[in-house]
């Protein structure tokens, strides 16, 4: 009965299906290769070790800062791509099956099972809500501590604390993402070419139902 | 037609009928509400961090704790890519420009002069501070008595072997007493990531006023403006009365 259900599935469906577009493919592109100079910068100026092996301080700021500012324009350019306010609609809704994943990942249970997820799991949909939040948050403070005329003086203090203490939890969160994206290729190749393996959409996504297939 | 494609592609994940909550928006939105909150509620957090960290640094044997913020200690700010390193054979430093007598000290000639030791806080202008923190060296105006300073004199430039940095200040603040062309910090020789071997230690101002790796003074008509000065920092740089903070004064 099993084999003949999957015979009959590898004739009717792909084996691969796309997830994402050319278009959210450069926004997350654009938004890494910024936030990894972000953060590297952010190291140069900030941990003594790699500050004296750098030095240049004027120099490091400023690619600091601009990069900084830029944050947010891949994302925003890619709102002009309706397969990414697509996306932006699925992260944002919250199902019963969002409750279930996040309670078994609370008590770290990896069955399949009991990690029930659309397109997006809800650990997934958690950290692109925080991360864009925080990331306005660091760029807001960011702004504080540049134009320091802008806002009274005890501001810019505040900014400057809520932004070091941001910026490390920011680069602990950063690194679980990139732990998660190296312990998975297949979700990696869905990033990088476009396109995941119906397998693994099934075993990782077992609500989601693509229907454009490759 | 068409639309319906598009239509069934958006819905394309979710099961049917089970839009949810817009949970991410929220998570969105409350993340920037706490980071307004963050902002307002700092002064208070700071204090307590400050202290925790400070009692925590204490029986830290890692010294992780000073990589935290406000976890304490100094931090290594250089505006070069590299610094030369200069020792008791290779330094010297300069005093010329409107002055009677210029001189080239070298490092013992300097030790041989008349010591000044103090103890004042450390307040950098980024906001970390040190406390208590002993230097000890020459008096810039013992110095500067030194080379005999002409009349028409106003101010003093100082420029480091860093190749880029420099400093200044007006006549009257150089010859306070608590200016030191430093040779000691912290009661040891200053190591070459602090400045050394001779920086300079301006007691009431913002740190980046105590130069490191000073090499040269040169007294001048006008103050000209240092480097950072350059970028956007206030010139007299009184701890508690400039760049726009209200810190405790170190003096």
């Amino acid at each position: 009965m099993n084999r003949r259900l999957d015979a009959g599935r590898t004739l009717r469906t792909p084996v691969r299906v796309r997830r994402f577009s050319p278009a959210e493919r450069w926004a997350h592109r654009g938004t890494a290769v910024l936030m990894g100079v972000c953060v590297l910068t952010a190291a140069f100026l900030y941990i003594p070790v790699f500050a004296q092996l750098v030095g240049r301080r004027a120099l490091v700021v400023a690619v600091h800062r601009w990069t900084g500012l830029a944050l947010p324009v891949p994302v925003l350019a890619g709102l002009a791509s309706r397969a990414l306010r697509a996306d932006l609609g699925l992260l944002n809704r919250f199902g019963p099956h969002d409750r279930r994943w996040l309670r078994a990942a609370l008590r770290r249970d990896r069955r399949p099972s009991s990690r029930p997820a659309g397109k997006f799991n809800a650990g997934q949909k958690l950290y692109a809500a925080w991360s864009a939040g925080a990331t306005l948050v660091m760029l807001g403070t960011g702004l504080m501590m540049w134009f320091t005329g802008l806002t009274p003086l005890v501001w810019r203090t505040s900014a400057t604390f809520v932004h070091d203490w941001l910026a490390l939890t920011l680069g602990i969160v950063l690194a679980g993402h990139i732990g998660m994206a190296l312990g998975d290729p297949e979700a990696r190749r869905g990033m990088r070419t476009g396109s995941v393996g119906r397998d693994w959409a099934e075993q990782e996504h077992p609500l989601w139902r693509p229907s454009s297939d490759r | 037609m068409g639309d319906e494609r598009v239509g069934s592609e958006q819905g394309e994940s979710e099961p049917p009928g089970t839009r949810g909550a817009p949970v991410g928006r929220r998570v969105f939105l409350g993340t920037l509400g706490l980071g307004a909150l963050g902002v307002l509620a700092a002064p208070m957090l700071q204090r307590g961090v400050e202290a925790f960290l400070g009692g925590a640094a204490d029986i830290d044997p890692t010294g992780l704790t000073g990589l935290l913020p406000n976890g304490g200690g100094f931090r290594y700010y250089s505006v070069t890519t590299s610094v030369p390193h200069k020792d008791a054979g290779t330094y010297r430093l300069t005093v010329d420009g409107l002055v009677d007598r210029p001189a080239a000290y070298t490092l013992a000639d300097l030790k041989a002069l008349p010591q000044t030791r103090m103890v004042r806080d450390v307040q950098c202008v980024t906001g970390w501070r040190v406390p208590e923190t002993p230097f000890e060296g020459v008096r810039l105006s013992h110095l500067l008595d030194a080379a005999g300073v002409r009349a028409s004199a106003g101010a003093v430039r100082f420029t480091c072997f860093d190749g880029a940095y420099s400093e200044s200040l007006t006549l009257e603040q150089a010859r306070r007493d608590d200016v030191l062309v430093a040779l000691r910090m912290r009661d040891e020789d200053i190591g070459h990531s602090h400045g050394g071997p001779v920086r300079l230690y301006v007691a009431p101002m913002y740190f980046y006023k105590s130069a490191k790796w000073l090499s040269g003074i040169t007294v001048t008509e006008d103050v000209r403006p240092g480097y950072w000065e350059e970028r956007g920092y206030d010139i007299d740089a009184w701890v508690g009365r400039s760049n726009g903070r209200d810190d405790e004064p170190t003096t």
